[in-house]
């Protein structure tokens, strides 16, 4: 089968001119930003030798934080700093997406733009600048005329080097729910669709190397002295970011934002919310690959419209609570903290995703282990697989404490891959989500947890406090509360996890759809 | 002295953070249309009494007067547009072209373009380079020889009464090197320029100057002529009168008595 005939490229094809246009604008303006100031910082710090290795070292350390976290740090940051802007000010703004994608970006971008300003232009002959005073140059003069064109190549490459390093970090801004390439590759890695993380690979890449060529040739042009190539850059840049925002002028944007968190069933559901939206006559948009954290506080500030999470999720994560609750209770409880933050629930779905202890069933028969207290005896031989963010997560705790787990190795792994892994013997245990489709399919057993430590997971449905009386919205919704069965949603989940035509969140959600509504 | 001075020098002392003192004492008159040669060897203060001169850095003590004016007065962006400035290897600016390099202190000074392009040519002509030929060339594109003549077009663009030389000459291979201070001298001469010229060639000094000051550690160790000179009992000064004839007296017996010219 040909890559150009797969519907999964037709699919993400589609999406090209959203994904592209949103990643385009925010690492120009990232670009823009660090440029506007980190140039003027490295003018004012390059004849400052300690404020010069101050800066430098800034700069440096701002590089080691890994990209991802670089983007998650400055949300709450900006949330914290809107709460205190509309205390104070009056003035509100919104710390998702766009402006701490934007921020973080800059911060990334300033060290190749500080370091090669200042060593461009220490690096100008000092018999040069002595002659430029010489023939009566006043000291400005002596920079514009003389030093900044001949440190030009070396400021250049900085500013290509970030150019470069901003476009490819901004595919990390995705879980802080801003739209751009990166979709591509955390919608592709959650659902194993590699045409889809192949082709934001590419396509990130590919305007990597376009900008990079661009501003080359602005470069050559600016030292050719060629208006003609200087003109044709800077309009081709400028002409791109204009077409990036063609389609947010246009005027047509969705009225609902749907978000999903960063796995599989995440992006089923949201595509269902979706789909019932448009099947009412409502237009509807998803933000996809949210982090847990991120995804709460966008609703809660009108970010996104809906979403669904899971009770245990929010009632120890979110709201910080210790105590085990029966499932009724729990929800009656986290309703009450969701009323504080005027979060509605509009109600659950039917099933519970749960973290839980799986093993292969022919070893849990063998060994006799049928719950996690059976498991106990065994632990000290055997390694534990979990998600990347199960073990800092209080369930854990409160299940190794409860059942005095000790396990010879955990390790940290990509959701859909754990149970491949403990299939084929990697690992003996992976901490996995009930509601997933692949525990039946590599024929392996939940383990029971008779003291209760996990708390319940309920999915549930919620919707922003600004849609507290949208009739619209929660009618067109209705429909699927109690509607999903553990047994469904497995099942979608492992046709979510092929890789074919009928796997794409869309299609297993029109199948979701068509076995519920019976 | 008949002439008048137009440079005067009046104790002038100029120390650096070290401590160093890079220029001790130093009073001296230049005449109008006179061509010193300052001799002397590296840390003797040559250097920084031409940077003091057109206020390249601020004197610590005594005065500087050009034409009866402290320069301690003057804006030194301004003065030092009013006097030419021959750097060492020319330190032409190699991102501009032949024409741009020479016609940068007019342009400081607000000369509009259509008269700096005739400028360029005529100093080009005065330096014997063609005009078409170099005027859009890059220094790169130069040879040493050629390139300084730039660099001596280039400080007298403004048409200034006074030029500072540092070693102009001093990087040229020695037929260029003659050929460029005879050329120079009588540029000098023809246009009535006052000329400072670093140099630690005794020779050069003697050939090209009307006076030489000899400077040692900061001070003005001699000032005079080359008969002046050669009469001096300064132990340094009679050292390096010696030079010339030392070298040639050698050369005589390196070389064969006949062909000589």
């Amino acid at each position: 089968m040909s890559l150009l005939s797969d519907p999964r490229f037709a699919e993400a094809l589609s999406h090209l001119a959203d994904y592209l246009g949103s990643h385009l604008r925010v690492s120009i303006a990232a670009l823009a930003l660090g440029l506007v100031i980190s140039f003027p910082l490295a003018l004012l710090a390059r004849n400052r030798p300690s404020l010069r290795n101050l800066l430098l070292g800034l700069a440096s350390v701002v590089q080691t934080v890994p990209g991802l976290a670089l983007l998650a740090l400055f949300y709450p940051l900006l949330l914290a700093l809107a709460a205190l802007s509309l205390r104070w000010f009056g003035l509100s703004f919104s710390a998702f997406g766009f402006l701490p994608a934007v921020l973080a970006l800059a911060l990334y971008s300033m060290l190749p733009v500080l370091r090669n300003t200042i060593t461009g232009l220490n690096g100008v002959d000092a018999g040069l600048i002595e002659a430029a005073k010489g023939v009566g140059m006043t000291e400005r003069q002596a920079l514009t005329m003389v030093e900044l064109p001949l440190a030009l190549p070396v400021i250049m490459a900085g500013i290509r080097t970030a150019a470069v390093w901003v476009i490819g970090t901004a595919t990390l801004s995705t879980p802080i729910g801003q739209t751009s390439l990166g979709n591509y590759i955390f919608a592709g890695l959650q659902t194993q669709n590699w045409v889809l993380v192949v082709f934001g690979c590419v396509a990130a890449a590919l305007l990597a190397l376009a900008v990079d060529q661009l501003l080359a040739l602005i470069e050559h042009g600016l030292r050719t002295r060629s208006r003609a190539r200087v003109g044709l850059g800077t309009a081709t840049i400028a002409l791109m970011v204009g077409a990036s925002l063609l389609p947010s002028l246009a005027g047509t944007s969705a009225r609902y934002v749907i978000g999903a968190k960063t796995f599989t069933e995440q992006y089923v559901l949201s595509a269902l919310i979706s789909e019932r939206l448009q099947a009412a006559g409502l237009s509807a948009t998803s933000r996809a690959g949210l982090g847990s954290s991120v995804i709460y506080e966008a609703l809660r500030n009108g970010d996104i419209d809906a979403y669904v999470d899971y009770s245990g999720t929010l009632w120890a994560n979110q709201f910080h609570h210790q105590e085990q609750l029966p499932r009724e209770a729990l929800l009656a409880a986290l309703k009450q903290d969701l009323a504080k933050d005027k979060v509605i629930l509009l109600g659950e779905l039917g099933f519970e995703n749960a973290y839980a202890l799986v093993m292969p069933r022919k070893k849990a028969e063998a060994l006799g282990i049928r719950s996690i207290e059976d498991l106990a005896r065994h632990t000290a031989q055997m390694s534990i697989a979990g998600d990347y963010e199960f073990f800092s997560r209080p369930e854990w705790a409160a299940l190794r404490d409860a059942y005095g787990l000790t396990f010879r190795a955990q390790r940290q792994m990509q959701p859909d891959f754990m149970y491949a892994a403990v299939a084929s013997g990697e690992v003996e245990i992976i901490a996995g989500y009930t509601s997933d489709g692949l525990i039946a399919k590599y024929d392996l057993v939940v383990l029971d947890d008779p003291k209760h430590a996990i708390p319940p997971y309920d999915a549930i449905l919620l919707l922003s406090p600004k849609r507290s009386d949208d009739r619209a919205l929660q009618d067109a919704l209705r429909p699927l509360l109690g509607r999903i069965d553990i047994a469904t949603m497995q099942q979608a989940n492992l046709r979510a996890s092929g890789s074919d035509a009928e796997s794409s969140p869309q299609a297993v959600a029109r199948w979701l759809w068509s076995k519920i509504a019976k | 002295m008949p002439r008048t001075p137009l440079i005067t020098y009046d104790r002038v002392r100029k120390t650096f953070p070290g401590p160093v003192v890079a220029v001790d004492d130093v009073s001296l008159d230049i005449a109008e249309g006179e061509f010193l040669a300052i001799v002397g060897g590296s840390g003797s203060g040559k250097t920084t009494l031409l940077r003091l001169t057109n206020r390249l850095i601020a004197l610590d003590g005594g005065t500087i007067r050009i034409g009866g004016e402290d320069i301690g007065g003057l804006e030194p962006v301004a003065l030092r547009r009013r006097i030419g400035n021959v750097f060492q290897n020319g330190a032409l600016f190699p991102h501009m072209t032949v024409a741009a390099n020479v016609g940068i202190t007019p342009r400081l000074l607000g000369t509009p373009a259509n008269e700096i392009a005739p400028r360029v040519d005529e100093l080009l002509d005065l330096v014997q380079l063609d005009r078409k030929a170099y005027r859009d060339r890059l220094p790169d594109e130069l040879s040493g020889g050629q390139r300084q003549r730039v660099g001596v077009a280039r400080a007298l663009a403004a048409k200034p009464r006074i030029v500072l030389m540092d070693e102009p000459f001093g990087a040229l291979d020695p037929l260029t090197r003659d050929a460029l201070g005879h050329d120079y001298r009588a540029l000098h001469d023809k246009l009535g320029l006052t000329t400072l010229m670093i140099t630690h060639d005794i020779t050069e000094a003697l050939l090209l100057a009307d006076r030489i000051a000899v400077m040692r550690t900061g001070r003005l160790v001699e000032v005079g002529t080359a008969a002046e000179l050669a009469a001096s009992r300064e132990p340094y000064v009679t050292e390096l009168m010696s030079t010339p004839r030392r070298q040639a007296a050698r050369l005589a017996a390196l070389l064969p008595e006949s062909g000589a010219a």
